[in-house]
């Protein structure tokens, strides 16, 4: 048995011992009670169950336009490019962050390419710009034009910060977005279906 | 504990019932304490008025709040149409709702100008440190409770306002992308982020809110109040130990917060009647299209009251980068061989400033802007140590502290209007300015505060009776 009575100064070791110990055990019982509730922040079944793979029917779709098809709520572009904006890509190379999407995170390896798509008809990408999330505009008439320089060869503005970005959706130097656009995983079903979300049948 | 009182049977009816609570509650003591036998200092002027309309215009925010929330809808599919069905359909709802969204930029105004008051008399000096960073942390909560609040409505504004400052976070390294989940609730703005915001906005920072106001209260009345002299009336005191420079609080100054409140709501009902939403500054003209998560609306700027803070945000560009760099070399190096102290004192210096330059060349600007924007509000709450000057009150500084001062408004007001501003490198430029001389203001502080002639403080209060 330790001391009943404490003397003024006088540390009583036992009690001590065992108030730290039973403090520490109800701080891991409170940090334990915390995880339910921190988690709940996540995003819940359903969101994840809306972030699978879409399909795109791009049959319809004519040389130089544009559609747009949501997944996981965000917008994803299909472009169908002409062979002359093909042709001008090459051009924006020494104007580009990244001319050869060698950041790995903006786009699964089959899209690591100088059209940055599986076919280069086809540009797939998340319209969202990588600066603060805004959803740039169609530019695709080249030429000079407001907020754009006069070499421009078609592409997107963003119009919250003005980051410009290619046919390809690769970024310009000197504009607040840091990155091209990302590509989403994406496969062709067939020649004119598109599976947005995922690359690869289970 | 207080003894129980008896009171005389004959006593009217009033007395014996304020007795019989008085001896199970302390209400004529609290009423006391912080009323009628609350000594404030007798020179008080017109900027002492806006602690007492911030109180009320919390009270309007709370009771138009409650009655939204009867007819609000926080379901994303719902909640565009529950706002203009309260602006449409519910009686007298719209009044309800523009006292609301008015009252959100009243606030703003009534804190910025209680907060300015504090910088001209010194009123965060000692022994008032807690009562200002209770009232830094007000002016936080009250920053988040604009910001989530301001989603609701569910417009296009509310919606790209909220993706652009939530994705703010995703520039912190490597916690970021994970973080900025956390908040959305979802990959992109939805649902799930308008139904927590919306949980935050009417219990969890009200709640907060409420008791940084009375800690802020109580740490005020504990002290005492600061006054245009800084002077402390506590110093001197009468044979009945009360301040001599000293009144009641009731009934002097609630006659005069009363006055005043009838001024405020002149201008605020004009406002509300007149311009509710003041040529879109108070209620942007985007707000009143629904959201749409797949178009960005040509130009986001944030309610006004973010403005300065934003402004700070934007003008951090890789450029400036450079310039940050430089001024760390620059204020590591003149502290290492400036100030006398420990060498190992010296080393730390020397290596911290390596690492935040090194920390500056790796991480991208973006995450510096953050900082910035951050940092402009939590450097407000280091004021009571970053000021040393001789003075509490700007009347007794050296004449140039107040043209410092002026300008210190003066770019304060210009960051907020780039702010509203659609982005332009002559704005840029202005607000990487601005930016550096909002924080070279507060860091220097140390320094200039102490430098140029004082005048001679009195040691009772200046007071003319009229």
């Amino acid at each position: 048995m330790s001391e009943s009575v404490v003397k003024n100064g006088l540390v009583d070791a036992e009690k001590r011992t065992w108030l730290i110990a039973s403090s520490a055990a109800g701080a891991l019982g409170t940090a334990a009670v915390v995880v339910p509730f921190v988690s709940s922040f996540q995003p819940s079944e359903r969101a994840k169950a809306a972030g699978a793979a879409v399909e795109a029917d791009i049959s319809a779709l004519k040389p130089g336009e544009k559609m747009t098809v949501a997944w996981r709520g965000k917008p994803v572009w299909i472009v169908r490019r002409t062979p002359e904006m093909l042709a001008e890509l090459a051009k924006n190379d020494p104007q580009l962050v990244d001319p050869e999407s060698k950041l790995e995170s903006q786009q699964p390896a089959y899209a690591q390419n100088q059209t940055r798509s599986i076919k280069p008809e086809y540009l797939v990408t998340i319209g969202i710009c990588t600066h603060l999330g805004c959803s740039p505009s169609d530019k695709f008439t080249a030429g000079p034009q407001p907020s754009l320089p006069d070499d421009w060869r078609g592409g997107f503005l963003c119009p919250c910060h003005g980051s410009t970005f290619d046919l390809a959706a690769r970024v310009f130097k000197n504009k607040p977005a840091p990155t091209n656009l990302e590509i989403p995983p994406h496969m062709y079903l067939s020649d004119t279906k598109l599976l947005i979300g995922e690359d690869k049948k289970a | 504990m207080a003894e129980f009182h008896e009171i005389s049977p004959n006593a009217p009816a009033a007395a014996k019932a304020l007795n019989w609570v008085d001896n199970r509650f302390p209400l004529s003591k609290l009423f006391k304490e912080h009323m009628s036998e609350y000594y404030a200092p007798k020179n008080f002027n017109i900027w002492y008025v806006f602690g007492v309309l911030s109180l009320l215009v919390l009270v309007i925010q709370i009771v138009t709040g409650i009655f939204l929330v009867m007819h609000y809808k926080p379901d994303a599919a719902l909640a565009f149409a529950s706002v203009e069905y309260i602006m449409r359909d519910v009686p007298w709802g719209w009044l309800i709702r523009y006292m609301h969204s008015t009252g959100a930029s009243a606030f703003f105004l009534v804190v910025y100008l209680h907060m300015f008051r504090g910088l001209l008399y010194g009123s965060y000096r000692k022994p008032r440190e807690l009562v200002w960073l209770f009232g830094c942390g007000i002016f936080l909560a009250l920053m988040a409770e604009a910001f989530m609040g301001y989603l609701l409505p569910w417009g296009q504004m509310s919606y790209w306002g909220a993706q652009v400052i939530v994705n703010l976070f995703s520039a912190i390294p490597f916690v970021g992308p994970d973080l900025a989940l956390l908040i959305r609730g979802d990959f992109v703005v939805g649902d799930a982020t308008l139904n927590r915001f919306f949980s935050f906005h009417v219990i969890a920072v009200p709640l907060v809110l409420l008791g940084l106001v009375v800690a802020h209260i109580i740490a005020l009345h504990e002290v005492g109040s600061n006054n245009p002299d800084g002077v402390e009336i506590k110093a001197n005191k009468d044979a009945n130990g009360i301040p001599r420079d000293g009144i009641p609080f009731h009934p002097y100054y609630s006659v005069h917060d009363i006055f005043a409140v009838c001024v405020f709501l002149f201008v605020f009902s004009a406002i509300i009647f007149f311009a509710p939403e003041m040529g879109g500054y108070f209620l942007e003209y985007n707000n009143f299209i629904p959201a749409n998560q797949y178009v960005t609306p040509l130009h986001i700027a944030p309610v006004w009251y973010f403005t300065p803070f934003y402004s700070m945000l934007r003008a951090v560009t890789s450029e400036l980068m450079y310039v940050l760099m430089a001024l760390t070399v620059v204020g590591a190096a003149l502290a290492v061989f400036k100030i006398k102290m420990p060498s190992l004192f010296k080393a730390v210096i020397a290596g911290g400033a390596v690492v935040i330059v090194v920390l500056m060349l790796l991480i991208d600007a973006k995450f510096w802007g953050v900082v910035a924007m951050g940092g402009g509000v939590v450097i407000l709450f280091f004021l009571p140590w970053l000021d040393n000057s001789e003075a509490k009150s700007i009347r007794y500084r050296p004449t140039w502290h107040k043209y410092m001062f002026a300008v210190f408004v003066v770019d304060f007001l210009v960051l907020g209007y780039l702010g509203i501003q659609p982005p332009s490198d002559i704005a840029n430029r202005v607000s990487q300015v601005g930016t550096l001389f909002y924080f070279g203001f507060f860091l220097l502080m140390p320094w200039w505060s102490r430098m140029g002639t004082f005048k001679p403080v009195p040691s009772r209060v200046v007071f003319k009776p009229h």
